[in-house]
């Protein structure tokens, strides 16, 4: 070993060296293995469809959430605009949109909240009740518990954000966590057409 | 051996560093986020679990040794094969992969750790806390029902055995959550892997330079992801059947048990090419190195492999002829098996066009390649044999199944991992195994494996199905068992040489140095073991072998790379 000598290294000899951001990255893997998780729950709740032995069927019981839907749907944009605000280092827009995207993301769980109450508590379906009971509940509750999540980690962000915290060093961060907010609006997308739309 | 070029470490912490308490020393381990601490964490853990799976494929075969044996109780025997594959699995062979891959992956893209280092640390301790968690059923399980001691329903668990009717107590229970969580680790794990790959490499490490071994991990991370999940999706469903009385595999609510089938093979037929693809990757470092040339066709490999992941996701309802598909669905999946023969095949032609003409060196790690290849070939065909339908009928759930999958596992993986640990032990401890007291793990374990396997497969063709407590004397299967018993004592002499050697070494092993092999990676350009932070300074590379354009500056294989 006399020869402790070098392998050769002049750091930006040629092009820089850039490799993507690895927040990036590892949210992309980690939305491959939710969508895996997610489509064998879809992929149940298809193959159960007409399947249960007794009532009720989703036809007499389901409602389009169609006021939820929008209000998650639109919290895409403004967890997008909140982004931009950031990048722009405009922390007040970027607070307020992200303020908007909590505001929304609730309003989706209560609406969902208050579909399952309806379910239970008029209409006497349960997990337990038939397949469509045990599917229903298993598909939707997965991506709600998403959303649990999401809401969060938003909301821990609009705390810092609150409290001054936050500033355009946290770009990349925050974007990751973007990322996955709009996986959980394009799950629902997938969810919503499955259940609400063919499957009803 | 050429003289060792080596950059030397920055190495302050000697000096300064107090002497180490033991109680220093565990808290270092259990608080470690260094990838190579948790890579050694995660193999000793393996290697403790290949101790107790193999203690218990040993109890197997002693039952099975002789025709209306006793040796244990049909109860206790459930137990034992259910917990054997589950261990050997979840257990073995998935940490002992990913210990290599945490080690070995940072170190060859020249970086100094992995992208998230404490989610690194924390998929390892709770895949180890889900090992506890399957062993505690021992103890646990009979609880409050007072049935059940450890898991007995398979390692595949079919529906509708697993329903609560069907197994109570909490032994079903202890098997769902410990896979459960071992899935969390096993996705977080390769989660790092990948995000290391990609957006970790030092300078000049482009994609097209990457070392085959890290291609490769870079698709089993990318198969974890679509292969673990559906198996954690499949067991929130069967704990919310056992605790919340939901009914997705209960027949009685018009469930089905297909379904559980579909779910767990989607996740087991893939999870075979997760366990040989690292098999591959070792392969492809070690084989080049013993026969002094460089990998042959290095472009077909990468396609190879990637093939290999996207094809494995098509074959797994080949574990399900015997359920009744129909011609159509039967044909697909014949067919989709065979073509998966195709890129493995090439892979086998591409080692032995490495091999060949080269100046082969018959070090213990390169006798276990050479070992692999050989047996490896035949895991598969007898795999094509098994792909065929209406063979396939005759012979499901016999011992000829068994036999053909050990053959990939012992045969291919476990052979390569052997390898793996002789080709860079000096790496991680600093010092050679010997290579005498390895030549003797390697023929004892050679000897053994054939007089297991070879012989399993008979009894299997005269149609002696897998699973089955005993057998009548009448069947004549009894010298053929008892055969492939005494094999199992000369692979449990060869690990007890093995771990001997592992530990014997640690002490009293031939200083390693920092390149002992004379290889071309960047691990061995770092001291063994190396430093805490690998490179003191990170390198810069121009082709797939940097090592060898230092040691060759009028030669370098840059000239000769696209």
């Amino acid at each position: 070993m006399s020869s402790a000598s070098t392998l050769p290294m002049q750091p930006g000899a040629q092009a820089p060296w850039t490799q993507p951001y690895r927040g990036t990255v590892g949210m992309a893997c980690l939305i491959i293995a939710e969508s895996a998780i997610f489509i064998i729950f879809i992929v149940a709740y298809i193959f159960y469809l007409g399947k249960s032995l007794t009532g009720p069927t989703p036809d007499q019981v389901l409602e389009v959430p169609i006021f939820g839907t929008i209000c998650l749907l639109s919290s895409s944009i403004t967890v997008h605009l909140a982004v931009g605000g950031l990048r722009k280092v405009n922390l007040r827009a970027f607070t307020f949109w992200l303020a908007g995207t909590v505001i929304l993301g609730t309003i989706f769980l209560l609406s969902t909240a208050q579909e399952w109450y309806r379910l239970i508590y008029e209409r006497g379906l349960t997990l337990q009740t038939n397949l469509f009971g045990t599917t229903y509940y298993s598909l939707v509750g997965l991506h709600a518990s998403h959303v649990i999540v999401g809401l969060i980690m938003l909301s821990l962000t609009l705390l810092f954000a609150l409290f001054g915290r936050v500033n355009e060093h946290h770009i990349e961060k925050f974007d990751t966590l973007s990322l996955y907010w709009h996986f959980v609006d394009g799950v629902w997308v997938v969810v919503f057409t499955v259940v609400y739309l063919v499957g009803r | 051996m050429s003289t060792i070029p080596a950059i030397k470490g920055v190495d302050e912490t000697q000096a300064t560093q107090r002497a180490r308490t033991p109680g220093g020393v565990i808290h270092e381990w259990l608080t470690t986020v260094d990838h190579k601490k948790i890579g050694i964490l995660y193999i000793t853990y393996a290697l403790i679990f290949l101790v107790i799976g193999g203690v218990e494929a040993t109890m197997i075969r002693i039952q099975l040794a002789v025709p209306d044996n006793h040796f244990v109780s049909p109860q206790v025997y459930n137990r034992l094969f259910t917990m054997h594959g589950t261990t050997m699995i979840f257990f073995v062979a998935m940490p002992i992969v990913f210990g290599f891959g945490n080690y070995l992956v940072p170190i060859m893209i020249g970086a100094r750790d992995m992208a998230f280092p404490r989610l690194n640390a924390f998929s390892f301790w709770i895949s180890a806390f889900a090992g506890v968690l399957l062993y505690f059923s021992y103890l646990g399980a009979s609880g409050l029902y007072a049935a059940g001691s450890a898991p007995d329903v398979g390692w595949f668990a079919y529906a509708p055995l697993t329903a609560k009717v069907f197994s109570p107590g909490h032994s079903t229970d202890y098997w769902t959550l410990a896979i459960l969580l071992s899935g969390v680790g096993s996705i977080g794990t390769a989660l790092n892997i990948v995000t290391t790959t990609l957006c970790m490499r030092c300078p000049g490490m482009k994609l097209s330079r990457m070392p085959l071994l890290v291609w490769i991990y870079l698709v089993m991370g990318g198969l974890v992801f679509v292969t673990i999940s559906p198996l954690t999706a499949a067991q929130i469903m069967l704990t919310l059947d056992r605790y919340l009385g939901s009914h997705f595999f209960d027949t009685q609510a018009g469930g089905s048990a297909l379904l559980w089938m579909h779910f767990f093979w989607i996740f087991g037929h893939p999870e075979v090419y997760v366990l040989v693809l690292p098999a591959f990757a070792f392969m492809n470092e070690i084989v080049p190195v013993f026969s002094r040339k460089a990998i042959f066709g290095y472009p077909a490999m990468v396609a190879a492999s990637v093939c290999i992941g996207f094809i494995s996701l098509s074959v797994w309802a080949h574990h399900m002829f015997t359920v009744g598909m129909g011609a159509a669905g039967n044909t697909f999946f014949v067919f989709a098996t065979m073509v998966i023969s195709v890129p493995t095949g090439i892979k086998i032609f591409n080692w032995l066009a490495t091999m060949w003409g080269g100046r082969l060196i018959f070090a213990t790690p390169m006798l276990f390649s050479i070992a692999f290849l050989f047996q490896f070939l035949i895991a598969g065909l007898t795999g094509i044999i098994l792909a065929v339908a209406p063979f396939d009928w005759q012979l499901h759930n016999t011992y000829f199944v068994v036999a053909h999958f050990h053959y990939v596992i012992v045969g291919g993986i476990l052979f390569a991992l052997f390898a793996a640990f002789y080709y860079w032990y000096p790496k991680i401890v600093g010092r050679m195994m010997s290579e005498k007291i390895g030549k003797w793990h390697f023929w004892l374990f050679v000897i053994g494996f054939h007089l297991t396997f070879d012989f399993m497969h008979i009894p299997g063709l005269l149609g002696m199905p897998r699973q089955i407590y005993t057998y009548e004397a009448d069947r004549g299967w009894g010298t053929l068992n008892l055969i492939v018993t005494i094999g199992v004592l000369f692979q449990a002499a060869g690990v007890l040489v093995f771990v001997y050697n592992l530990v014997r070494s640690y002490y009293v092993g031939k200083m390693a140095g920092p390149d002992p092999w004379d290889a071309w990676t960047l691990e061995w350009s770092t001291s063994s073991p190396p430093p805490d932070y690998n490179f003191a300074v990170l390198p810069t590379v121009k082709s797939r072998r940097p090592l060898w354009d230092l040691k060759h500056p009028e030669d370098p294989d840059s000239d000769y790379e696209l």
